[in-house]
């Protein structure tokens, strides 16, 4: 079977963004306050698994060896 | 006694360290692609600065994953020196040579400037021509050179007086405004668990000749190249 399962990466809870605290600045100088912002990346990917599990755990493989940093980031998994 | 110095794709310091190795210090180098991979024993192995596939994913994620790292980490398992200097630094935290890892400044901006550093240790292979305390000039150059770590890691760290260098001012006091990227503590160099490898965001390389303006960064080589000739064995 072949799957879409999307995959976002974020910084852990209490992580400093420097990012987020960037565009939140250029937000401000734009007169848009913001209460909070956070930065996350995005992946969708497809792939060939037998099933809805083992394309999540392919996907978590994926997370765990590549896209994420476990020092510093988390990840979420959907699978369509 | 033979180096090696590491070129990927995107390493873009791999001939300035060669240049050091070889003629200013004389030590015999070898610029290896990294598709070559390692195929014969060296003393030790430099990961230059640059940037590597362009900083894709995070800043050395990639180059980490490639197969000539396996023959990084062999070596590097078997004693072999490693050194990783910026870009490379952060292909060694991603690789997990050392713990931690270097990621985006603090203030989201590329910093290029000479800066202070404190020899924490002379216990390595990498600071034994060094004091303890002294303060040293080189210059940083990176995007995500802000070291990042568990508590845990950095209270071990510090027991095991790992951290090798450290931010500081001209006097040597390590405060936030002598910290280029806000890395936790002012660590600039991080030491492995056995003390052969080192990873370190400032550039020894740029400042190893008089017309740079520093020679402190000759001495992170020359106590490579010292420690190797009290070790037996040395490659040929």
């Amino acid at each position: 079977m072949q799957y879409d399962v999307t995959i976002t990466i974020a910084l852990k809870e209490g992580m400093l963004d420097p990012e987020a605290r960037a565009i939140r600045n250029s937000l401000d100088h734009l007169g848009i306050p913001t209460l909070s912002l956070f930065t996350a990346r995005w992946f969708k990917i497809g792939l060939e698994a037998a099933d809805r599990d083992d394309a999540a755990a392919r996907a978590r493989e994926i997370c765990e060896r590549v896209l994420a940093n476990p020092v510093i980031h988390r990840y979420e998994i959907e699978v369509a | 006694m033979r180096f090696a110095v590491v070129r990927f794709g995107g390493s873009n310091c791999d001939l300035d360290t060669v240049y050091v190795l070889e003629d200013v210090i004389g030590v015999r180098t070898d610029l290896v692609w990294y598709r070559d991979g390692l195929r014969r024993g060296y003393d030790a192995v430099v990961l230059p600065g640059g940037f590597s596939y362009g900083d894709y994913l995070r800043a050395g994620a990639i180059a980490a994953r490639t197969p000539i790292m396996a023959d990084v980490l062999r070596h590097a398992n078997n004693g072999g020196l490693v050194l990783g200097i910026c870009n490379g630094a952060q292909i060694g935290a991603e690789s997990g040579l050392v713990p931690g890892v270097f990621t985006r400044n603090g203030e989201p901006r590329f910093v290029c400037r000479p800066i202070w550093l404190r020899v924490e240790t002379t216990e390595s292979p990498f600071t034994n021509l060094f004091r303890r305390g002294e303060v040293i000039r080189l210059t940083v150059a990176h995007g995500e050179g802000r070291y990042v770590a568990d508590p845990d890691v950095i209270r071990r760290l510090n027991r095991e007086k790992r951290v090798a260098l450290r931010y500081c001012d001209s006097g040597g006091h390590i405060t936030a405004e002598a910290n280029p990227n806000g890395s936790i503590e002012g660590i600039a160099g991080v030491l492995s668990e056995h003390r052969n490898v080192l990873v370190m965001m400032p550039h020894p390389e740029r400042a190893s000749e008089p017309v740079l303006g520093s020679e402190d960064g000759r001495r992170i080589f020359e106590s490579m190249v010292a420690h190797c000739c009290r070790e037996p064995g040395a490659k040929d």
